[in-house]
């Protein structure tokens, strides 16, 4: 297909999308005429971006992200903007200062989150791809509950510019898809070096799935079957190694002692960054108009209590507590060493297996509104954060259901294998379809 | 445990303000919240090293950049090229 421009109309019953481009250019390439969603934290030239924020309400990017420039590149068509839990903090979408996103699968639960619209509007058939990002398990808790594929890449190889930040140590944008091919065409699109980004590397991803996994070795982490993960869920990620059994890979029982404090010291990090990196809306730049004629601090705080929703500022509160002095040693410093005992467990085990296989997440998709404490919402996140603490890459892929709702199975690997992890994640594709 | 006036006053630094009628329940997750952050206090280890890392700075040389009309079309308030902001002093 040669360039043009497609109408882009959908039926957005669930809510995940914030803009639309009705018509939407393209080029000719590889991905042309391709309706891809873009998660509404992502830089878009002359279209409204917001991180389903107030704060961020008519702020109209003058420049693209560079996975934004790439995908044009290919030809991709920028169908719209996706709903999100804002800036970035939740597990199911019901943060965006815009109404939530409802999952396709049943209308009645979250999609998870953050990157929810981008999972809705691939389940719901509304686009075939779509980007999102993870900084705690935010492209794959969406697939999970949504029942498709979602890649989180490796820390370093997809360019972060043009990202809005949220946590910058911790979170990588990543392709979402229906299937794990096209998540593989997507990564292959958007991967690569960028000299704007001084976290990436030259690590561009050529790679065509294959499924043979023979002699393959799979950890099993004894933490991601134990207390808090739901029994059926288990049951079901657990059949689902077995077939990747079936095909040739060898189960092997691991232990990761350092999940113990891998989510403790996910929140003391994340929370810790934001409180420095939203300290940047200040309405003066862009955002709602600050009242020039108060004093700083009284502006500031006027603009931000009014534009930012209550988990924003939660967390920015709890980073800023976690660093302030005298709480520095007990909280952040103590986060670096936890993260660093994570990064060295998953370097032990993988000095023995080649990907490490468990559930996405401990349950199915929760109802709309079930969990209103924050607390209970951040331990959802215990099976995803110790991926983006070490850096590693992590896919989830739909391995069945329980109680009617889709269960995904997590694939990790080692630094820059994601190539490993969507060959096992195909593997497993093509043996049950 | 963090008192409502501990909490007011963390708010205040952040500057994100907050209500009377939030302060109680702000105090309430505040405290769960560091109470499971407590665990960290029993994490033995050596501090976090950075490897394979280093600093990376392009020349400091003029480039092109965004016309002045497009960055300060997402600006509330401007003045002859300058964007607007509330006194500091």
């Amino acid at each position: 297909m040669s360039s043009g421009t497609i109408s882009f109309e959908p039926d957005d019953r669930y809510h995940a999308f914030l803009t639309v481009c009705g018509h939407a250019p393209h080029r000719s390439g590889k991905l042309s005429g391709i309706a891809v969603a873009v998660k509404d934290n992502i830089s878009t030239r002359g279209i409204e971006t917001t991180c389903a924020s107030k704060i961020l309400m008519g702020y109209v990017p003058p420049y693209d992200a560079r996975v934004v420039e790439l995908l044009k590149n290919s030809g991709a068509a920028i169908a719209g903007k996706t709903n999100m839990d804002e800036f970035g903090m939740g597990t199911t979408t019901e943060n965006s200062a815009f109404g939530p996103t409802l999952n396709p699968c049943d209308t009645g639960c979250v999609p998870g989150g953050s990157s929810g619209g981008s999972a809705a509007a691939i389940a719901g058939g509304m686009v075939q791809m779509a980007l999102g990002t993870d900084t705690g398990g935010s492209i794959r808790c969406p697939a999970a509950f949504c029942g498709i594929v979602g890649l989180k890449p490796s820390y370093g190889r997809v360019s972060r510019y043009g990202l809005i930040a949220y946590a910058n140590s911790l979170e990588q944008i990543g392709p979402l898809g229906k299937t794990v091919s096209d998540v593989s065409t997507l990564m292959e699109v958007i991967a690569g070096y960028d000299r704007h980004d001084s976290t990436s590397h030259n690590k561009p991803y050529t790679h065509t799935p294959g499924a043979d996994i023979k002699g393959l070795k799979i950890g099993i982490p004894q933490e991601y079957f134990g207390a808090g993960v739901d029994p059926a869920v288990a049951a079901v990620v657990k059949s689902a190694i077995g077939k990747l059994e079936e095909i040739g890979a060898t189960a092997v029982p691991c232990s990761i002692p350092s999940m113990e404090y891998a989510l403790a010291a996910y929140y003391v990090i994340c929370t810790c960054e934001a409180s420095s990196n939203l300290a940047r809306f200040d309405g003066v730049r862009y955002g709602p108009a600050a009242d020039t004629k108060k004093s700083w601090h009284d502006a500031y705080k006027e603009v931000r209590a009014a534009g930012f929703g209550t988990e924003v500022r939660r967390r920015i509160m709890l980073g800023t507590f976690a660093l302030s002095s005298g709480y520095y040693g007990k909280y952040y410093a103590k986060a670096q060493v936890a993260r660093e005992n994570v990064r060295k467990d998953f370097a032990r085990i993988f000095s023995e297996v080649d990907v490490i296989a468990g559930p996405t997440m401990p349950t199915v998709a929760f109802r709309l509104g079930e969990k209103s404490d924050p607390l209970s919402m951040y331990l959802a996140d215990i099976l995803t954060v110790p991926a983006n603490l070490a850096g590693i890459p992590s896919i989830s892929v739909p391995c069945g259901r329980a109680g009617g709702m889709p269960v995904g199975l997590q694939i990790m690997g080692r630094q820059f294998e994601d190539e490993r992890v969507i060959d096992v994640a195909y593997a497993y594709e093509q043996a049950v379809t | 445990m963090v008192t409502e006036k501990d909490v007011h006053h963390i708010a205040e630094l952040a500057d994100v303000g907050i209500s009377p009628g939030e302060l109680g329940p702000f105090t309430h997750q505040f405290n769960a919240i560091l109470e499971y952050f407590d665990i960290l206090d029993r994490v033995q280890g050596d501090a976090a090293v950075p490897r394979d890392l280093c600093n990376i700075m392009r020349g400091d040389e003029v480039e092109p950049s965004l016309p002045q009309d497009e960055v300060l079309r997402n600006a509330a308030a401007q003045e002859e090229g300058f964007i607007r902001a509330p006194r500091v002093m």
